[in-house]
C-alpha cells in the first residue's frame, strides 16, 4: 500500500519550508523538523518532508538508483518530470551522490536554474565538523556532515569559481536538514 | 493635529468602501441592473473584458461589469484575479478556426472566394446617428436569422492559404515547440510568437489599437490589406487525462484577423506577401485587427526588416501592452510617497545651498 | 484566530506556493540576483504590493506575527489593507511592534529598531531593476548583471558628483551584495540604506508586476556605491522629532498651517510611540 504524505499538508509543507529557507539563510544550521511523516524505506523523513514541500508537476526532477525503492512513493506524492541528471532542477540521492559538477549549473545569465541537490546523508551535527563561512553566517558555523563522497570538499571548491551558476544542496538526516548554498565556503575543521 | 491626519486608516477606508458602494448603485429609484441586462444588452463589453481579463465566461464577466460601475479595466482586472484562484485541468486542442462556424467572414483582397463574403452582424455600414428610440426604450427590431455557410464539412478555405499556395506568401511553419504560458512563466526576450500572440491576445484595445495606427502613419508601415476576418463559434476540445481521448467541451465565439502585408524583400527574404495575426475571445474586430498590425510589426526582425518604430519593438510592446499591470502601476503613484519625496527634498535644498555657496566662491 | 474559510491559507493556492518557495531558496543561495518567478494576479493591483503580499504569503505560517507598514507607520492606508488581507485569509496575529514581529512586510522604509536573527523582512519593490533608469531594456541589463558590467551605474554617480557636488539619487539608491551583484534596495530612503548591510534578519524582496524576486541573506555585504573621494553619506531632515525628541530617527515632515510652518516627526510611528510611552 501507498504510504501518505503529509497529514496536514499545508501547515506541515510551511513549517518544512521555513526550516529550509532558514537552512539556506544560516548555511550550516540544522533545523529538526516537527511533522509526522511515515516515508518509505530508505526515503528519510526530513528527505520525504523536502520533497513534498518543494517538488511538483511543474519541476523535473532525477532520482538516482540509490532512491529507487521509494520512486514509486515519490512519482505518486511529487508528480515531477523524469529527467536526465544533467537537465534535473532537483537531484534526488540517497546514498553516494554523484559528482556535483554532473548537474545543471545555471548559466551566468540564469544562475538561479543551477539544480538543487536532495542528498540524504547518515548524520548532521552543529557545532564541530568543517568550518563554514559566507552570506548567512556572522563568523563561522560549523557543520559535521556523515555520508558525503569522499572528495566533496574538493567537488565543492571547485564549483566556487564559476559562481554565480552552481548548485545548491539541502542535506537530511533522520528528522534534521541543513543546506548549503553555492556561495558558501567550506575548510576542513 | 496633523499627526492624527494619517491615523484611522481602517475607518477611513470602510467609508470609502461604503460610498463606492453608494455609487455603484446609483439613484435607489431606478431598478437595479441585472447581470443578464448586462450580458445581453451590453454584449461588446462583456467580450472586451473576456478578452483583457483572459477568461471566457459571460455571466462572470458581466457581473464584473456591474461591480466595476462599467469600468472595464476594473472589470477585466476583477476577471483576472478571479480567474488565478481557478484550478487547472490542463491544456485544451489548439482551436480549429478552418472549422468555425462563421457569422460574419469578409476578405478585402478578394472580390469573391470560396465559401463567400458574409456581412454577418456589423455597425461598418451603419450612419452614426444617436437613435433616440432608444433612450424611449422601445422593442429591439427582432433579428434577422443568420445563414450558415461552409462546405458539407464546415470547413471554410482560408485566403492566407491560396497565397500560400501559389508561393506568393510566407508559409508559417510551426516551430513544433510547446508554447509558453505566460501567466507562468516570466517574460523573456527574444519573445517566441506563440508568447508574442498570448501577450497580444490579452494586451489592451487601445494601446494594440495605436501601435496598429502608428505603423499606418509610417512608424514601421508594413503595407496591410485585411486577407480576412471571421467571426463565429469553434469548439474547445479538450483530452481528459482519465478518457485518454478528445472531447468536445462547449464552443466560444472569437474573432480572427490575417492581414496579408506586402513585403519588398530584404536581405534575406524574397519579395513576397507576408502575414500578420490576431486571435480574440468575442466579438472584438477592433481589436483583432490592431494585433494583426502589430503582430506583422514585430515580425521586423525575423524578416530582416530595420526595427525603428515603436510598434516593431518587442519588449517596448510586451511590456507595456497589459492594461492590469500598466493601471496598477500608474494608479499607484497615489499612494503615499512621502518618504521618498522627504528624501528628495532633503537633496534639492542640499544641491540648491552647495550651488549657493559655490556661487559667492565660498566653497572651491 | 483562524482564517476565511473560502480561502486557502494565506490565498495562495499550494501550487504557486512551492513556485515562490522554490524562487525564495534560489534567491537566498545567489544574494542580490532577481529570479524570475510567475507571479500572480492578486486581489490588489499591481504596483500596490503584490510582490511583497505573495513572498509573505508563501512564507507566512499559523504561529508568525507579522507587522505591515507603509512610509514607516503602521496606519497608512496601505498597511491598513494589507494587514486586514492577512488577518483575514491567513488569521495570523498582526502586531505594529517591531520586536514582536516575526514577518514585516514593509513599502519604503526600514524600521529604526534593529531586526533580530530569526526575523524576515519582506520589501515591496514597484521597480527590481537597479539599471532601469540607464537602460530599459531587461534583455540588456540581463546581460550587465551576467557580467557585473556596472560601469554605466558608476558613470551616472560621478555625473552627478561632478555637476551637483555630491550624488543626487535620494531614495532607491543601489547597493552591491555580496561583492557581485547591483540591487535596488527598494525605495527606501538612502538614509536605510546602511541598516541592510549584515543585517542579522533575512531580507526578501518581491516585485510582482515585475515577476522577480529577490534576496539577502542574513550577515550579508551591503554596500551602497559610492567613491573613494565621495564616500556614501545617508542624509535625513537635520530636526528633532516633535513628538518623541528623536535625533537619530528618519523624519518626515509635516507642514503645520498656511504660512508654511513645519514640523517633523518620526516616520517610523512604532519607534516613535516607544520613546514616549514609558513616560506616560
Ligand atoms: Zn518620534
Amino acid at each position: 500500500m501507498m504510504r501518505p504524505g503529509f497529514h496536514d499538508p499545508v501547515p506541515e509543507a510551511q513549517g518544512c519550508f521555513r526550516a529550509m529557507l532558514d537552512a539556506m539563510s544560516r548555511p550550516g544550521r540544522v533545523h529538526t523538523l516537527d511533522v509526522a511523516l511515515d516515508a518509505p524505506p530508505p526515503l528519510a523523513p526530513a528527505t520525504a518532508a523536502v520533497l513534498l514541500t518543494l517538488a511538483d508537476a511543474e519541476t523535473s526532477l532525477h532520482l538516482m538508483p540509490d532512491g529507487a525503492a521509494a520512486g514509486d512513493w515519490v512519482r505518486f506524492h511529487c508528480g515531477s518530470a523524469p529527467a536526465s541528471l544533467p537537465e534535473a532542477s532537483f537531484v534526488l540521492s540517497l546514498g553516494i551522490h554523484p559528482p556535483l559538477s554532473a548537474l545543471r549549473q545555471g548559466s551566468e545569465e540564469a544562475p538561479e536554474q543551477g539544480a538543487t541537490l536532495i542528498c540524504q546523508v547518515r548524520s548532521l551535527t552543529e557545532g564541530e565538523g568543517w568550518r563554514l563561512a559566507g552570506p548567512g553566517i556572522r563568523d563561522f558555523h560549523h557543520l559535521r556532515v556523515e555520508g558525503l563522497a569522499a572528495d566533496f570538499l574538493q567537488q565543492w571548491a571547485a564549483q566556487r569559481p564559476a559562481f554565480p551558476r552552481g548548485v545548491d544542496i539541502i542535506l537530511c538526516a533522520g528528522r534534521q536538514l541543513a543546506a548549503l548554498p553555492r556561495t558558501v565556503t567550506i575548510e576542513e575543521g | 493635529m496633523a499627526y492624527v491626519a494619517v491615523k484611522g486608516g481602517e475607518a477611513a477606508i470602510a467609508n470609502a468602501h461604503g460610498w463606492m458602494a453608494e455609487r455603484r448603485r446609483g439613484d435607489p429609484e431606478v431598478p437595479a441592473l441585472s447581470t443578464r441586462q448586462v450580458e445581453e444588452q451590453l454584449g461588446l463589453a462583456v467580450d472586451r473584458v473576456m478578452a483583457e481579463g483572459a477568461c471566457h465566461d459571460r455571466g462572470l464577466a458581466a457581473l464584473a461589469i456591474k461591480q466595476a460601475q462599467g469600468d472595464l479595466i476594473e472589470a477585466a482586472f476583477l476577471l483576472r484575479a478571479y480567474r488565478t484562484t481557478l484550478p487547472r485541468f490542463g491544456h485544451a486542442a489548439p482551436l480549429d478556426t478552418g472549422a468555425m462556424r462563421v457569422q460574419r467572414r469578409i476578405s478585402a483582397v478578394f472580390k469573391d472566394l470560396p465559401g463567400g463574403q458574409l456581412l454577418g452582424p456589423t455597425l461598418d455600414y451603419t450612419h452614426r446617428l444617436l437613435d433616440f428610440a432608444l433612450a424611449a426604450e422601445k422593442e429591439a427590431p427582432p433579428e434577422p436569422a443568420a445563414e450558415i455557410p461552409g462546405d458539407a464539412a464546415g470547413r471554410l478555405p482560408r485566403v492566407a492559404d491560396f497565397l500560400v499556395r501559389e508561393g506568393l506568401m510566407r508559409r508559417e511553419a510551426d516551430s513544433g515547440q510547446e508554447p509558453p504560458d505566460l501567466t507562468r512563466d516570466p517574460p523573456d526576450f527574444p519573445a517566441s510568437r506563440a508568447a508574442r500572440l498570448q501577450n497580444l491576445a490579452r494586451g489592451d484595445e487601445g494601446f494594440l489599437l495605436s501601435l496598429g495606427y502608428s505603423t499606418q502613419r509610417g512608424y514601421g508601415n508594413n503595407h496591410p490589406f485585411v486577407g480576412e476576418i471571421r467571426q463565429g463559434k469553434v469548439a474547445v476540445r479538450f483530452t481528459p487525462p482519465e478518457l485518454g481521448f478528445e472531447i468536445e467541451i462547449g464552443a466560444i465565439t472569437v474573432t480572427e484577423c490575417e492581414m496579408v502585408n506586402q513585403f519588398q524583400g530584404s536581405k534575406s527574404e524574397p519579395a513576397q506577401f507576408t502575414s500578420g495575426y490576431g486571435l480574440v475571445l468575442g466579438r472584438g474586430e477592433r481589436k483583432a485587427m490592431s494585433m494583426a498590425l502589430v503582430d506583422r510589426a514585430l515580425k521586423a526582425g525575423e524578416l530582416g526588416e530595420d526595427r525603428t518604430a515603436p510598434a516593431q519593438d518587442e519588449e517596448f510592446v510586451l511590456m507595456h501592452s497589459d492594461n492590469i499591470e500598466a493601471t496598477g502601476f500608474v494608479e499607484h503613484l497615489k499612494l503615499p510617497h512621502y518618504v521618498d519625496f522627504q528624501s528628495e527634498l532633503e537633496v534639492i535644498r542640499r544641491m540648491r545651498s552647495t550651488a549657493g555657496t559655490s556661487a559667492t566662491g565660498s566653497e572651491a | 484566530m483562524s482564517h476565511d474559510p473560502g480561502y486557502n491559507f494565506a490565498y495562495l493556492d499550494e501550487g504557486t506556493k512551492r513556485m515562490i518557495r522554490r524562487t525564495l531558496l534560489k534567491a537566498v543561495a545567489i544574494p542580490g540576483h532577481q529570479v524570475p518567478f510567475g507571479a500572480r494576479e492578486m486581489p490588489l493591483p499591481y504596483g500596490w504590493g503584490t510582490g511583497g503580499i505573495q513572498v509573505t504569503a508563501s512564507i507566512l505560517g499559523r504561529d508568525d506575527t507579522l507587522k505591515v507598514i507603509d512610509q514607516g507607520a503602521d496606519d497608512t492606508t496601505n498597511a491598513v489593507s494589507i494587514r486586514r488581507f492577512f488577518a483575514r485569509v491567513a488569521g495570523v496575529r498582526t502586531t505594529t511592534r517591531t520586536a514582536e514581529a516575526t514577518v514585516i512586510q514593509t513599502r519604503h522604509r526600514i524600521p529604526e529598531a534593529p531586526l533580530r536573527e530569526g526575523q524576515v523582512i519582506v520589501y515591496q519593490v514597484p521597480m527590481p531593476e537597479p539599471l532601469f533608469r540607464l537602460e530599459p531594456r531587461l534583455a540588456e541589463t540581463r546581460r550587465m548583471h551576467a557580467l557585473a558590467d556596472y560601469g554605466l551605474m558608476h558613470v551616472k554617480l560621478y555625473e552627478d558628483i561632478a555637476r551637483h557636488g555630491h550624488v543626487s539619487t535620494a531614495y532607491n539608491y543601489p547597493v552591491m551584495v555580496g561583492g557581485r551583484y547591483l540591487m535596488s534596495p527598494s525605495p527606501i530612503p538612502a538614509f536605510d540604506n546602511p541598516k541592510m548591510d549584515h543585517m542579522p534578519a533575512l531580507q526578501l524582496f518581491g516585485a510582482g508586476r515585475e515577476k522577480k524576486i529577490y534576496a539577502v541573506p542574513p550577515y550579508t555585504s551591503v554596500r551602497s556605491l559610492d567613491f573613494e573621494d565621495h564616500p556614501f553619506r545617508p542624509h535625513r531632515a537635520d530636526g528633532t522629532c516633535a513628538f518623541c525628541g528623536a535625533r537619530d530617527s528618519y523624519l518626515d515632515e509635516v507642514v503645520c498651517d498656511d504660512q508654511g510652518s513645519r514640523m517633523f516627526i518620526c516616520s517610523d510611528t512604532d519607534y516613535c510611540e516607544s520613546r514616549w510611552e514609558p513616560e506616560q
